[in-house]
Formats: C-alpha cells, structure tokens, sequence
C-alpha cells in the first residue's frame, strides 16, 4: 500500500505511468491495424486483377 | 558505404530488412522499459524536495526526447528527401509524424502531472519551455494535416518537408529556452554533472534507451506500412502479396 501512496503522490505519478503504457499500446496497435489494412486492400486489388487477367 | 546506402533505400530491400530489425529493436527496449520502471518506482530513493513525485521524470524525459527526436527525423528526412530525391527519406518524416505527435502529447500530459504538486499549477501560458512544446504538437498536427489534404504524394512529399525544416527552429526553441528565459520549468539536468544521484540516473538511461529502442521498433513497423502503400503498383509488390508465404 505504502508503494502504491508513493507518499501522498500516487495518484500523479500512476496516472502518469498508466498514461504512457496506454498510449504507447495504442499507437503500436494503431500502426499494426493500418499495416494490416493496406495489406489487404492491396491483396484484394492485385488478386482482383490476377483473376480478371 | 555508398553501396549500403543505395541498397537500404531500395524498398524491397529495406521492407524486408526492417521486419528483420523490430524484434532486435523491440525486446531490448521492452526488457530496459520494465527495468527502469521498476527501478524507477520501487528502487531509487525517494528526491530529498520532491518526494516520490520525482519518479514521473522516469516517463516524462523519454517523452520529451522523443517527442524532439522524432522532429529532427522529419525535418533531416524531408531535407534528404529534397535535396537527394529519395523516396524513403520522406516516407521517413510521414511514418514518425504520428508517434512524434504522441510522444509530444505524452510529454505535454506528463508535465502537466507533475507540475500540478510542484509548482501549484497544472499549465502555465508564460513558459516558455510548456508553450514551445505545444507549438511542437501543433506542428505535428499541421505536419499531418498538410500530408493528408494532398492527394499526390509527391506534392505532399516535397510541402511537408518543407514545413519539417523550417518548425525546426522551435525544436532548438523547446531544448534551450529553460537556458534563454527564466522558466517554471528546471534546467538541464540528465546530462549535467552533479544534478542527479546515479542510482537515479541509470534507470533514468535505461528508460532513454528502452523507449528508443521501442520507438525505433515502432518507426521500423510504420516505415513498412508506408513502403507498402507508396510501392502498391509495383511489380514487387504484387509478387509479394502473391507469394506462398505471403509478405505481411
């Protein structure tokens, strides 16, 4: 408990650690589903024209 | 060198290279963040002025060099990319425009935080060091902005390296106007003698280097994504995606 108080600044600095776990997992899986998206509208359009060909 | 240099700017070449390079990026990073967090919030002493409120300079610095750092990208990738014309130089400044934004966004919060307990305020418009680091988000934002409202990506390229270059006069602005101007803000400190005990400093070097690595890991990720999508007609490409093993 006294770890968590981090003697009467707790909520602030918690909160600044949580702050930067949440946003660096955030832009990490924001730039994977990007990724991913591109790379499936790609994969659809060239197995479109594969097919079309 | 000229020979490595023309080969890591062949996009095929360095699409594969940096699906090789993020897990050497984001392990170690990983591995130094979970040291030095822990370090920092159960290890070191507790700052003789500051108490344990002290400990938010373990998350606050890496932001805050980040946030820089990944300015001087866009602005020495977008100068690259406009005096050599090359293409990945560029995709360089738009892949760490959004995690330059959020790092900034990360050191602007953070700050505010602990400035709350220490100077009795959450935000104050007079210093120079907290309006220079909020000018450098709206630089971002504008960064990405301008990126996005140009539908050719060469136009889009050449306008927002030139915006890269000229906001990077407010990156020396943010570095040294706790020096300049009297400031709420302290002085240097990480890299001064005599300022920090070294059982605070060297979980303080391990978060530096851990979120670089992991920045560096996400940069690499972001800089496929951008490949990807700038070499979409390529023959590449296509045999890529169409490849058994496929290219994600």
């Amino acid at each position: 408990m006294e770890a968590l108080a981090m003697g009467g600044y707790g909520a602030y600095v918690w909160s600044c650690f949580g702050l930067a776990f949440i946003v660096t997992v955030v832009i990490e899986w924001r730039g994977r589903v990007r990724h991913n998206e591109i790379y499936r509208d790609i994969e659809v359009r060239i197995k479109a024209l594969e097919e079309r060909e | 060198m000229w020979k490595f240099f023309h080969q890591m700017a062949s996009p095929p070449y360095f699409y594969r290279l940096a699906a090789t390079l993020i897990p050497w990026f984001a392990i170690p990073g990983l591995i130094l963040i979970a040291y030095g967090a822990y370090a920092g919030l159960f290890l070191v002493s507790m700052d003789y002025q500051q108490g344990d409120a002290f400990r938010i300079i373990y998350v606050h610095v890496p932001s805050a060099y980040l946030s820089m750092m990944a300015y001087m990208m866009m602005a020495v990738g977008g100068g690259i990319g406009l005096i050599w014309r090359l293409k990945l130089a560029h995709a360089v400044g738009a892949a760490a425009a959004p995690l330059g934004a959020a790092f900034t966004f990360l050191a602007l919060v953070t700050g505010s935080i602990w400035g709350r307990p220490m100077w009795g305020t959450w935000w104050e418009w007079g210093d120079p060091r907290l309006t220079s680091e909020l000018i450098l988000l709206f630089l971002y934002f504008g960064y990405m902005a301008l990126r996005s409202s140009i539908d050719d990506t060469a136009k889009a390229d050449k306008a927002s390296a030139v915006l890269a270059l000229v906001g990077v006069v407010n990156v020396v602005i943010v570095h040294f106007s706790v020096e300049w101007w009297s400031s709420l803000h302290q002085g240097q400190t990480v890299f001064k003698k005599g300022t920090m005990d070294a059982d605070m400093r060297i979980p303080l070097f391990a978060m530096l280097i851990g979120f670089s690595f992991v920045f560096g890991a996400m940069l690499l990720r972001r800089l496929r994504t951008e490949v990807l999508f700038r070499e979409r007609r390529t023959r590449w490409v296509r045999e890529l995606v169409l490849s058994p093993e496929g290219g994600k």
